[in-house]
């Protein structure tokens, strides 16, 4: 038993359940604007999803299915912020301003689209790439 | 105005608190690791679930209005509670925490005795 664990049980529900937790983060995200939630949150449950994958199987496993480089993707998303922030400048306006108008969708209807969510997108890649780098940092060192 | 949905809603959130009441007991008086457990997932996931479900009746006859997050809540529970009592027990066992006094029978703890012996039997054949 000690050599070889066996952690079926926990593996299996994690399956299941990390999905439910991602959609209930892209649901946080999305919801950010109108009700409680957010980049910030929506970024750290995602993170919560890829760390109860990180419990149930390994750091190696977690890389094979999502090859992702964290730390670029925390760069990323400083890098949409940055630049979500100076598109306000090529319309003569101040930096950091959003501007917002009402389209018509194919699925959804009428949506009104906001440039805040592109600051969001920055904001929910940050958070999930500096999380994931410290618990991968403080997991590799041994 | 009290109607029969406002009834159904206390049920539910007083059986939930009477269960919340129940695993505070259970967790006192049970004597070790492992009936602790068995009353913190079992009584506690219940007692949860039947507050969230009163929850999702109180707000969808009083305000109208459908929150699928507690379904998801509801269901999470269900599903996760379970699974964080059996792993704290594993762990427990596999760390050598000691079963109460009164215990019977503990047929894991002969485990690497009994695949030692199926091994032998299975090359002898």
């Amino acid at each position: 038993m000690k050599n070889k664990p066996n952690d079926l049980i926990l593996q299996t529900v994690t399956t299941m359940i990390s999905f439910i937790i991602i959609l209930f983060s892209i649901h946080l995200f999305f919801a950010g604007h109108y009700t409680p939630g957010g980049g910030f949150i929506g970024g750290l449950m995602t993170a919560a999803a890829l760390v109860l994958l990180l419990l149930a199987y390994d750091i190696k496993t977690l890389n094979t299915i999502l090859p992702f480089n964290f730390r670029m993707m925390t760069a990323a998303g400083l890098l949409i912020a940055v630049l979500t922030g100076a598109g306000a400048l090529l319309f003569n306006q101040p930096f950091l301003t959003h501007a917002y108008d009402y389209f018509e969708l194919p699925l959804l209807g009428e949506t009104s689209l906001h440039t805040a969510v592109l600051f969001d997108i920055g904001v929910y890649l940050v958070v999930i790439g500096v999380t994931m780098t410290i618990i991968q940092t403080i997991g590799e060192s041994e | 105005m009290i109607d029969t949905s406002e009834y159904i809603i206390a049920a539910f959130i007083l059986i939930g608190a009477f269960f919340g009441v129940v695993t505070a007991i259970g967790l006192i008086r049970l004597p070790d690791l492992y009936t602790r457990t068995h009353a913190a997932s079992k009584s506690a996931t219940l007692g949860v679930m039947s507050v969230l479900i009163g929850a999702l009746l109180f707000f969808l006859t009083e305000e109208g209005l459908f929150n699928s997050r507690i379904v998801l809540g509801i269901f999470f529970v269900l599903i996760t509670a379970p699974v964080g009592g059996h792993l704290i027990a594993r762990a427990a066992y596999n760390s050598g925490v000691k079963l109460a006094p009164e215990t019977v029978q503990d047929d894991l703890a002969k485990k690497e005795q009994y695949e030692a012996k199926k091994k032998k039997n299975s090359s002898r054949d």
